[in-house]
């Protein structure tokens, strides 16, 4: 019986001079999968790297070989001598584990950033990357395949990854509830700190292409305006350029608010009323907080942006429950796959399969032929039953012989394809997962093998 | 048969509006459009109801206030079933639908009485005239639906107090230009179906002011409705006032085409003495 092994580090359990160095390879040209040749006891084998994590994914008859082999190939690949220990900031996730911590990757729930999209399509070019150096078979084959569908139904059944995180995200999410389309909008910047900063840079990701940048000291000014190819604004005449704002960010160092509430109800006549949103992220605030008295005026200050992520981290923790039932149930559903894969249940079934159709068959028969005496009726269920029997010698025996190889469950699952005999198994598969035709290529490259 | 086929459009429409109501609180993706299909089926069973009744009576279903409410009911799922493949706001079903099941069923709760004498109602003119005010006002109750949309979600973002309706609704801006879409397309509808009927008025009764009660509140509805048109394209009016209006002046078109119909008397309503 072959087990899947998970082994890596992560964020989580890796100290930062170790993380710095994965970051490095994680740059190289060099894949470790090429190393699968040389390796004698593991069959099959993933490799996924970031910046964050690094993780073998593989199947192997001995588990403490297999994973001593792997280790060695994870610190070539890093560049550490054997002389640090590596031990303490490794996870060795087993079998129904190591599923188990592959979809909560793939979901996104073990990231840095939980919800972050990022590391899913990750995954996926270390799938590829797999099936170029055909390390992937039988069992992971279908195992990231699992994993990208486990994270699809995670995505649309929870809203982990919609949940705003950081304060300069949780605004822009706000400001697209209130404008939509941000492409058109124009955003103001009042001052010129980091937070302005991150927050013009999340603004221009969505899209948004006219900036102002009004700061005290012109020349930080025109730094960030270089950036993000915004203009500049004199400090004093920024209340002017609320006419033709949608956003403004606000993080002056100044004592005294600098927008009151007259400065922004004299001029929304000439907005024609246009929404005005103000994220003011300065403490003290920079914004008299009677301006959200203002019909279409919101303003929030960096308390009420707190405030929002609070409430999605309430939400994430609710959904990251139903995310972790999805998981449990996947693990469980794969698991029986596996457990399916081993001889004996295969000949089972198959030998059920062959029964239940004679059965079938042998019934309709007789009764289109009621003069059939007892004595015939037994001889053509004689019949048929050696029939049978010849008809399956063979592959069963072919398959109690293979039971015994590295191999085995290339056969099973080929004999149950063959045979059509996962019924609820397959009919999921059946539906359209991306790389289908690569699995079923690398698949026939592989029992070619 | 008519009625048959009216109770399976009622059905129809039920179950669309579960579909949609099911889809405010879970994110289902084939859910829309399973109910969608089905207030089709819903608005083509209703459909050849009416023109059965139609066939039958000779006029356009539109002498009680019964037919009139289905037949206004209708048209309401026509346009809203067409505006969801124009605008493709899935949400905008979870509060469209419903009023198409309370516009179905007080047609059928409301006791008959005739309106209008079937005569009139053979006339090209009168049929314009139903025609453009029906439009308008289905146009005016999506107004309505998208005002009630704009006036949650802004409450989530002024008062910084996000229920779950947050993630579900879209933009302020974009549910504002929906209802612009709808005011500006179903105001001069509105303008176009009234100066007709004054005009038939002035015909019929040889004078078109009679000081009848529906009459007055048509007029007091089209004020509201001219004040917003008004406001939004002069000063720019938008957002919470704006969606206040359209619900201000759907609440109007109710009491005109129910209470007036039904408590007030009037050449509109069986009460009246001069037809």
């Amino acid at each position: 019986m072959s087990h899947i092994v998970l082994l890596g580090m992560n964020h989580k359990t890796a100290p930062v001079e170790i993380r710095e160095q994965l970051a490095v390879a994680c740059r190289k040209e060099v894949n470790p999968l090429h190393m699968l040749p040389h390796l004698e006891q593991v069959d099959e084998m993933v490799f996924l790297s970031t910046c964050n994590r690094v993780e073998f994914l593989f199947t192997c008859n001995s588990l403490a070989r297999g994973i001593r082999e792997i280790t060695a190939v994870l610190r070539a690949h890093v560049g550490l001598s054997d002389s640090v220990p590596l031990d303490s900031y490794l996870y060795v996730h087993k079998d129904l584990e190591a599923v188990r911590h592959l979809f909560m990757v793939a979901s996104s729930l073990d990231s840095m950033i939980v919800g972050e999209p990022q590391v899913l399509g990750q995954l996926k070019d270390a799938y590829r990357n797999a099936v170029e150096y055909r390390t992937v078979r039988v069992v992971l084959n279908r195992l990231l395949h699992k994993s990208f569908s486990v994270a699809k139904r995670v995505r649309t059944e929870t809203c982990i990854g919609s949940c705003a995180v950081s304060v300069s995200y949780a605004a822009v999410e706000l400001a697209r509830k209130i404008f939509g389309d941000l492409r058109d909008k124009r955003v103001l910047l009042i001052g010129a700190g980091e937070m302005a900063e991150l927050a013009a840079e999340h603004f221009r990701r969505q899209g948004v292409r006219r900036m102002m940048v009004a700061n005290r000291t012109l020349e930080r000014a025109m730094e960030l305006a270089a950036r993000f190819k915004a203009e500049t604004v004199a400090f004093d005449r920024f209340l002017e350029e609320l006419k033709a704002t949608d956003i403004v960010v606000s993080s002056t160092g100044a004592q005294e608010p600098v927008i009151s509430y007259r400065d922004v109800r004299s001029r929304m006549r000439e907005r024609r009323n246009k929404p005005l949103f103000f994220i003011d992220i300065a403490v003290p605030r920079d914004v008299d907080p009677r301006v959200n008295e203002i019909d279409n005026v919101y303003v929030y200050d960096i308390d009420d942006l707190q405030g929002v992520i609070d409430h999605n981290r309430e939400e994430r923790q609710n959904q990251a429950q139903i995310a972790e039932h999805i998981i449990n149930e996947e693990t469980i559903k794969f698991n029986n796959w596996m457990n399916s894969l081993s001889a004996v249940p295969t000949i089972v079934s198959v030998r059920e399969k062959a029964e239940e159709i004679r059965r079938n068959e042998l019934r309709k028969t007789f009764s289109q032929l009621p003069d059939l005496s007892d004595r015939e009726k037994e001889a053509i269920e004689i019949l048929t039953a050696s029939i049978i029997k010849k008809l399956l010698h063979d592959p069963i025996v072919f398959l109690k012989q293979k039971a015994q190889r590295n191999a085995q469950a290339i056969y099973m699952d080929f004999t149950q394809q063959l045979f059509n005999l996962v019924e609820g198994a397959s009919e999921e598969d059946a539906a359209p997962v991306e790389g289908e035709d690569a699995q079923d290529q690398t698949f026939l490259k592989t029992a070619k093998k | 048969m008519e009625s048959l086929f009216l109770v399976i459009a009622m059905l129809c429409y039920l179950s669309g509006t579960v579909g949609y109501l099911v889809y405010l609180f879970r994110d289902l993706e084939q859910l829309p459009r399973i109910s969608w299909t089905i207030l089709l089926a819903g608005a083509l069973f209703h459909g050849v109801a009416l023109v059965m009744r139609m066939v039958n009576t000779g006029h356009i279903p539109a002498a009680t206030i019964q037919e009139a409410l289905s037949l206004f009911a209708w048209v309401f799922v026509v346009t809203y079933l067409i505006l969801q493949i124009r605008l493709k706001l899935r949400i905008l079903g979870s509060f469209v639908s419903p009023l198409a099941v309370v516009f179905m069923l007080s047609s059928w709760l409301l006791p008959s009485q005739i309106m209008l004498k079937s005569e009139f109602l053979k006339r090209g003119w009168v049929i314009v005239h139903v025609a453009s005010l029906f439009l308008a006002i289905a146009l005016f109750a999506v107004a309505f639906s998208v005002g009630v949309m704009y006036l949650l979600q802004e409450r989530h973002i002024k008062k910084k107090n996000f229920g779950f309706l947050y993630e579900r609704l879209p933009s302020l801006e974009r549910l504002d230009s929906i209802a612009n879409y709808c005011l500006m397309s179903g105001f001069p509808l509105m303008t176009a179906g009234l100066i007709i009927g004054f005009a038939n008025a002035a015909i019929v009764w040889h004078s078109p002011w009679n000081w009848d009660p529906k009459e007055i509140l048509s007029l007091v509805t089209w004020i509201i409705y001219a004040v917003l048109v008004h406001e939004r394209l002069a000063v720019g009016w938008r957002g919470r006032r704006a969606a206040w209006l359209s619900i201000l002046g759907f609440s109007a078109i109710l009491a005109t085409f129910v209470g007036a119909s039904l408590l007030l008397g009037g050449h509109h309503s069986v009460l009246s003495g001069k037809m």
